[in-house]
């Protein structure tokens, strides 16, 4: 009835056992960043300049939407749910806002729209979920079409985007460190979600209510929690994310073409899965998917590195995702037996 | 208690209706601070709904809750525990995935400048815990601790900040007797701190030991509100029954032995895993009995006999032919059925209709080119639903809206539907109220008596020694002894299962 060993100073088994009874939903991020290091030490070894500042600094360039996406992904799966609608907004707000550029409205307008548009999109799909009790893949998956119209009633052609203050986003290179360190705006901005996204997670009660209903949400609306409103929210928050991933994607290519991000959605997915975010919901954490995102990125760069075909991309993550879902189903078996 | 104070909560014509069925009928209830209270009743006498209706989880229809002197009315979980009105549920409604801490804290956490302060939360939960004497580590994942310690958490939850009324449904079911003690030392000094708790189980030896009062209900009216030290407990199961002691009483028969013994089932060395030569024989009109303690093998037999799990040595005869059940399918067919002590997940599909649970079997069993037409189901499930007394009698609803007697009532319908030869029923009256315990009882009864040859499994022996005409005595997975009913006392059946093995 009580576990009084972990009350006493601790040997170095009782830390252990302290650690783990403390901090397992931890594990699988470790696990994730292992992995990184694994991967950065062998593309290392394997090519001797893998480890440059630029290559680093790139990762982040290269892979600021995806980890913008995979923060807003990270919210919905941690409910249980799922969010197949990203990539589609991603492309919609992207094209919308390119054709706003086009006509003249200044940035400062466009921008907002883009993510008031994204979190509008995030709110339909929240509603349905929750109002309309449809599964959270269908509804999402609505509004991926849905999107994915859309951005074709735009323009079926790509539009180019000359305004000085988005592509501003993508070309200044800020020196972050000595040597060649660099980041961009697009990076900060990247960064930034991350920071807010683990903070909100962590120290808000809507973070922790996240939290809750992603472990039983019978339970969570027994406890008197909110909710409806939460998952509502969460819906939200990734749709916003993914206007803001449309404007970074934007600056990304300085244009904007309605077959943009066909797919990513399921990168995000992939890259919140190996960062050890539990598909059921519940236990995870957006610095498992910031290491997810550079994981992903990591192996892009080193494919082109060999010089090999991208699909090689593709298969690598195939394989670590299976793996992951792995390690995760034995991790939740074992946790069922106790 | 010594001087009458006012109640804390007071419910007055308090009814429900779920469409037309009345399941609480102008219902009047109270409660005293420093008072353990009991609420008693069959399933379906209306308890659940009279807490659902003071806790907020459905609101009567008719009537005022009154707490504290002042008139209130709850629309939803929340609302009741903001004024105090603290619920711990059946089935433990916490969150493994997130600490001890945020359990208890979850919802009122404190923050600083809206930020949660993680220091707080874990001070202010120790202090909860240490509060109710529980010693853990308010920082470690719920999910690490076993299900008594999480079932503290969730007492610890509810009973941190201004709780008035607290309570438990249930809350010693998956309790062994340690813990339960643990738990009344806590009630306890709830009680003793001016706490009102109601307190809801099945178990009379604990509703005895805890409650200073209890309300009994019977078919959603009140029958009364007594003092439990003044209410003999015969008295107390007639009220809830509505029946006198005899009637409750089961015909006991002798067993059958000798010539006219025509043995149905025969199985000779049956071994698998820990059970070790288990020998049984089982005639016709023969109620068999398994005694023994948790792990001493007696579903693991029930489950070869009936071709569930398949036997690593030993045979079965059915009527003098060797017989190799090896699939619960094969069994079937041979007509050995089983029924799980596992009700929800070995055996009422809740999802689907009481006919559709009942006609399951049969329809498995014909296959499905000869599918049975929807008019011969209807026909079959009202005819079960008819004879074995399964209430309510609307036989498209969904099974699992039923209670726990009315679901096993449906699975015995389902095997009977099958016409069997043997049956095996393997803890049938687990978690379900007396009444339809005594109802479960009889049905087997008659059943044996029409011929049937039944082999009943419960952990409660004195059920064991009412129902079977004779019983099999199982220590850690050997056979001890099998004896004729009338010649073993609870006594003797107890020292027997329970004794160290000295043969050695």
């Amino acid at each position: 009835m009580t576990d009084q060993s972990m009350l006493e100073r601790p040997t170095l088994g009782t830390a252990i056992q302290r650690f783990l009874s403390r901090r397992a939903s931890w594990v699988p991020f470790f696990a994730a960043l292992l992995i990184l290091v694994l991967m950065f030490a062998g593309a290392q070894a394997y090519f001797g300049n893998f480890l440059t500042p630029r290559v680093i600094s790139s990762l982040l360039l290269d892979n600021a939407y995806l980890l913008i996406l995979a923060v807003g992904m990270t919210f919905v799966i941690l409910t249980g749910g799922i969010d197949l609608s990203v990539g589609a907004v991603m492309a919609f707000t992207g094209m919308l806002g390119a054709s706003m550029l086009r006509d003249g409205v200044p940035a400062p307008v466009v921008v907002p729209v883009m993510l008031v548009l994204g979190a509008s999109m995030g709110l339909g799909v929240g509603v349905l979920v929750q109002y309309f009790d449809v599964q959270p893949f269908i509804a999402s998956l609505a509004a991926m079409f849905a999107a994915r119209g859309l951005a074709f009633m735009v323009s079926l052609a790509s539009i180019r985007v000359d305004d000085a203050g988005i592509l501003w986003l993508q070309s200044t290179r800020i020196q972050a460190a000595p040597g060649s360190w660099f980041i961009t705006p697009t990076g900060i901005i990247a960064i930034l979600v991350v920071v807010a996204g683990a903070l909100v997670l962590a120290y808000t009660r809507f973070g922790r209510t996240i939290y809750a209903i992603g472990g039983n949400e019978q339970s969570a609306r027994l406890m008197g929690l909110p909710v409806v409103r939460t998952k509502l929210l969460a819906y939200v928050v990734s749709g916003l994310c993914a206007g803001l991933a449309g404007v970074v994607f934007t600056a990304y290519t300085g244009a904007s073409y309605p077959l943009n991000g066909i797919g990513t959605e399921l990168d995000t997915i992939a890259a919140v899965v190996i960062g050890g975010t539990l598909l059921t919901g519940g236990s995870g954490f957006v610095l498992g998917s910031m290491i997810g995102v550079f994981v992903y990125g990591t192996i892009k760069t080193a494919i082109s590195f060999l010089g090999a075909e991208q699909s090689w991309t593709r298969i690598t993550i195939g394989g670590l995702l299976l793996l992951f879902v792995v390690v995760q189903r034995l991790i939740v078996a074992r946790s069922r037996r106790r | 208690m010594s001087s009458q104070p006012a109640p804390i909560l007071q419910v007055q014509g308090a009814t429900v209706r779920f469409q037309a069925e009345p399941a609480l009928e102008d219902v009047a209830f109270r409660m005293f601070p420093g008072e353990v209270h009991s609420l008693m009743g069959e399933n379906g006498a209306g308890k659940s709904t009279l807490i659902k209706g003071i806790t907020g989880a459905r609101p009567f229809d008719q009537g005022t809750v009154t707490l504290d002197g002042e008139v209130v009315a709850f629309a939803t979980p929340a609302e009741a525990q903001r004024a105090g009105i603290r619920t711990v549920y059946q089935e433990i409604d916490l969150l493994p995935n997130l600490t001890v801490a945020e359990n208890i804290m979850l919802g009122r956490e404190p923050r600083r400048r809206g930020v949660i302060d993680w220091g707080a939360m874990h001070r202010e939960a120790a202090a909860v815990l240490a509060e109710l004497g529980v010693r853990i580590d308010p920082s470690s994942l719920l999910g690490s601790h076993a299900v008594a310690v999480q079932q503290l958490v969730a007492i610890a939850r509810a009973v941190s900040g201004e709780v008035r009324v607290l309570v438990l449904d249930e809350p010693t079911s998956s309790l062994d007797t340690d813990e339960v003690g643990e738990l009344f030392r806590i009630l306890r000094d709830l009680r003793d701190r001016g706490v009102a708790i109601l307190f809801i189980s099945h178990f009379l030896d604990q509703v005895y030991e805890i409650c200073d009062r209890v309300t009994v209900l019977r078919n959603g009216r009140l029958v009364g509100e007594y003092l439990t030290r003044e209410l003999l407990r015969i008295d107390l199961v007639q009220k809830m029954l509505g029946r006198s002691g005899d009637e409750l009483a089961i015909p006991s028969r002798p067993a059958i032995t000798g010539d006219a013994r025509g043995a149905v089932l025969r199985a000779g060395g049956l071994t698998r895993g820990r059970v070790h030569g288990i020998d049984a024989d089982l005639a016709e009109g023969e109620v068999l009995g398994i005694a023994g303690l948790l792990g001493s093998g007696r579903t693991e037999v029930a489950r070869m006999l009936t071709g569930i799990d398949r036997p690593d040595a030993g045979r079965i005869t059915l009527e003098g032919a060797a017989v190799a059940p090896g699939s619960p399918r094969r069994a079937i067919a041979l007509g050995l059925t089983y029924s799980s002590e596992n009700r929800r997940t070995e055996g009422i599909i809740s999802e689907l209709t009481v006919r559709e649970n009942i006609t399951i079997s049969l329809q498995a069993q014909r296959g499905i080119f000869r599918r049975m037409r929807l008019t011969r189901q209807r026909e079959l499930a009202a005819s079960w639903v008819d004879a074995l007394g399964i209430r309510p009698t609307a036989i498209e609803q969904p099974a699992g809206l039923l209670s726990g007697g009315n679901q096993q009532k449906v699975l015995l319908a389902r095997l009977l539907a099958l016409a069997p030869r043997v049956m095996v029923l393997d803890e049938p009256t687990r978690g379900i109220d007396i009444g339809a315990k005594v109802e479960v009882q009889r049905l087997v009864d008659e059943l044996a008596e029409n011929g049937m040859a039944v082999v009943f499994i419960s952990a409660e022996l004195e059920e064991v020694l009412r129902v079977s005409t004779r019983v099999m005595l199982l220590r850690d997975g050997r056979l001890v002894d099998t004896l004729p009913a009338e010649r073993l006392t609870l006594e003797t059946l107890l020292a027997t299962i329970a004794k160290a093995d000295d043969r050695a």
